[in-house]
C-alpha cells in the first residue's frame, strides 16, 4: 500500500489526465459526430459520401494504431502537437465515428411522416432536423451514446502508449518501480469502473428527464418488453 | 337548416372571417355535420347564383409519376380554383394520395408541371419551403410532433418559419384550437389525445401557416368511426369559410355534400370529374359506375 501512499499526487494527476482526455475527447466527438450524422442524412450526395468514408475509416482503425499514427505521423508532416492533445485528437476522431452512427440510427427511428409534416409547414432541412427530428431522436440515442462514452473512457487508457501521463501510464510506471502489478492495475481498474458507472448513471438520469412521460409521470407502469408474455407455464 | 345553408353557400365566395354569423349558424350548431347536410341543402346551394370560384390556384399539367417501372400517375391535368373544394376519390392504389403528395412536392414528379398560384413548383431550396408553407397538408396518420404539446405543434411553424413572437403565435394557436374545439387540450401531449383530437390539432397546425390551400390526404382513414364526424365537421366548416381544399377521401358523403367537384382516379388516370351530385347519381364512365356500385352496395 505504500506504493499508493507515497504517490498520491502522481496518482491524482493521472486521474485528472484521464478525466480530461475522456471529457475533451467525448464532448468534441459529440460535436463532430453529430455534424457528420447531419452530413450522412443530408440531401447533398458528396457530403453523404464524405461522412460515410470518414466513418468507415475511423471506426475500423484500432485506436492504438490511430494514436501512434497521430503522435508520430503528424510531426513528419510538420505538425507538432503535445502528446496530450494527440490523445484528445485520436479519441475524438475515433469516437466521432461511433457517435455519428448512433445519431444517424436515432434519426432513422423517427417516422418519416413527422419529417414530412415538418416540411409541409415550411421548415427546411435544418429546421426539420433541429425542431422535429433530433429532439425525438435524442431520446433513443442516450443509451447508445453512453456506450460511446464508456468506449472513450476505456480508450483513453491507450494514450499511455504515447506517453500521456494518465492513470494507466502512472500505474504502469509505479508497477515498474514497486513491482505490485495487481494492486496498481486494481487502482487503474477502479478509476475506469467509477467513471463508466458515473457516465451511465448520468445517462439514466437524462433518459428519465427527457422521457415523454416524465412531466406527468403517466404510464409509469410501462415495463420492459416481456418476451415470455403469453407463454404457457 | 336549409335556410342557413343557403346563405352559407352564397357567403362562401366572399371568404368571410371565421365566426361570421351565417357561418357559425350553420356549422357551429351542434349535430350539424356533413351527414345532416342532405341533398336538399346541396341542391339549394347550387340552385343559387353560382359560387364565385376564382382562378386556378393549383394547376397540374401533364403530370407523370413513376415509381421504378410502375407508372403511378398518367398525364394528369387538374385545376383547383380559389375557393373550390375538390374531392379526389378512387380505389386504393389509384394514385390519389400520390397526386396529393406531388402537389406540395413531398413526391417529385417524373414529367409535366405543377404551378401553385401561377408559380412553377420549385426544385429543392428556400423557394420550395416558402411555397410549401403556403399549401397546408393534413395527413392520414396525423403526424403530430409527439415531443411537443398541442399548442406547440401549432405554433412551431408560425414561430420558426414566419418569425412570429411566442406571445403572438400562442394567441393565434389558442384561437385556432378553439376553432377546432380543442381549447382545453392546448397543453396536452399528442399521446394523451384521441385520434380525432389529434387530427383536429393537425388541421389547426396547418391553418396556423395561413395557407392559400389545404391538401387532405385521407384525413379520416385512420380514425375510429365514431370520431370521423368531428373531423369532417371541422373540414365542412373550413369549406364553408371559403378555404381552397383538395381532399383525398373515402368518405363519399363528404365528397357528395360538401365538395364542389369530384375527381375520380383509376390506375393513375383521371377517368371522370364533375359535379358531385351528377357524378354519384349518374356516372358516365363504366369504370366510375363499377367503382360506385362496389362502394355504394351497402
Amino acid at each position: 500500500m505504500e506504493a499508493i501512499a507515497e504517490n498520491v499526487p502522481l496518482l491524482l494527476q493521472g486521474i485528472a489526465y484521464t478525466v480530461a482526455l475522456t471529457l475533451l475527447g467525448y464532448v468534441l466527438a459529440l460535436i463532430v459526430g453529430t455534424a457528420l450524422a447531419v452530413c450522412r442524412v443530408s440531401p447533398i450526395p458528396p457530403l453523404r459520401w464524405a461522412a460515410t468514408v470518414y466513418v468507415e475509416i475511423f471506426r475500423n482503425i484500432p485506436l492504438l494504431s490511430l494514436l501512434i499514427l497521430i503522435a508520430f505521423g503528424l510531426p513528419d508532416v510538420g505538425l507538432r502537437l503535445p502528446y496530450f492533445w494527440c490523445g484528445v485528437l485520436g479519441l475524438t476522431l475515433s469516437s466521432a465515428a461511433f457517435v455519428c452512427e448512433n445519431v444517424r440510427s436515432g434519426i432513422n427511428t423517427v417516422p418519416v411522416g413527422h419529417a414530412e409534416a415538418a416540411r409541409s409547414i415550411g421548415l427546411g432541412f435544418f429546421g426539420t432536423l433541429r425542431f422535429v427530428v433530433l429532439p425525438q431522436a435524442f431520446r433513443t440515442m442516450i443509451q447508445p451514446l453512453v456506450n460511446v462514452f464508456i468506449g472513450t473512457v476505456i480508450g483513453s487508457a491507450l494514450c499511455s502508449a504515447i506517453a500521456v501521463s494518465e492513470i494507466t501510464w502512472v500505474t504502469q510506471t509505479l508497477n515498474i518501480q514497486y513491482a505490485q502489478a495487481v494492486l496498481m492495475f486494481l487502482v487503474a481498474g477502479a478509476v475506469y469502473l467509477g467513471m463508466s458507472l458515473g457516465g451511465s448513471a448520468l445517462g439514466g438520469v437524462i433518459e428519465r428527464a427527457v422521457s415523454p412521460d416524465a412531466p406527468t409521470g403517466r404510464s409509469r407502469g410501462r415495463s420492459a418488453l416481456d418476451v415470455t408474455a403469453g407463454a404457457q407455464a | 337548416m336549409s335556410d342557413s345553408s343557403t346563405s352559407t353557400g352564397a357567403h362562401r365566395a366572399e371568404q368571410p372571417a371565421p365566426g361570421a354569423p351565417e357561418t357559425s349558424g350553420a356549422a357551429g350548431a351542434p349535430g350539424v355535420g356533413h351527414a345532416a347536410r342532405g341533398p336538399a341543402a346541396r341542391g339549394s346551394r347550387s340552385g343559387n347564383a353560382p359560387k364565385q370560384i376564382g382562378e386556378p390556384l393549383i394547376s397540374a399539367r401533364g403530370v407523370d409519376k413513376f415509381f421504378g417501372d410502375f407508372q403511378a400517375l398518367k398525364n394528369i391535368d387538374l385545376d383547383v380554383r380559389r375557393g373550390e373544394v375538390v374531392a379526389l376519390i378512387g380505389a386504393s392504389g389509384s394514385g390519389k394520395s400520390t397526386l396529393c403528395r406531388c402537389l406540395n412536392r413531398l413526391e417529385t414528379i417524373s414529367g409535366g408541371e405543377i404551378t401553385i398560384d401561377g408559380q412553377l413548383l420549385p426544385e429543392e431550396g428556400k423557394e420550395l419551403t416558402k411555397l410549401r408553407s403556403d399549401v397546408g397538408m393534413v395527413f392520414q396518420s396525423f403526424n403530430l410532433f409527439p415531443h411537443l404539446k398541442a399548442i406547440d405543434n401549432v405554433t412551431l411553424g408560425p414561430r420558426k418559419v414566419r418569425g412570429l413572437s411566442k406571445a403572438d403565435a400562442d394567441q393565434q394557436a389558442t384561437e385556432l384550437l378553439e376553432r377546432v374545439g380543442l381549447a382545453d387540450k392546448a397543453n396536452s401531449l399528442p399521446t394523451a389525445l384521441s385520434g380525432g383530437q389529434q387530427q383536429r390539432v393537425a388541421i389547426a397546425r396547418a391553418l396556423a401557416m395561413k395557407p392559400k390551400a389545404l391538401l387532405f390526404d385521407e384525413p379520416t382513414s385512420a380514425l375510429d368511426p365514431e370520431v370521423i364526424n368531428e373531423v369532417l365537421d371541422v373540414m365542412t366548416e373550413l369549406a364553408e369559410q371559403g378555404m381552397t381544399m383538395l381532399v383525398v377521401t373515402h368518405e363519399m358523403g363528404f365528397a357528395r355534400h360538401v365538395c364542389d367537384r369530384v375527381v375520380y382516379l383509376d390506375q393513375g388516370e383521371i377517368v371522370e370529374q364533375g359535379d358531385p351530385e351528377e357524378f354519384f347519381t349518374n356516372p358516365r364512365s363504366e369504370r366510375a359506375q363499377a367503382f360506385l356500385s362496389k362502394i355504394l352496395a351497402h
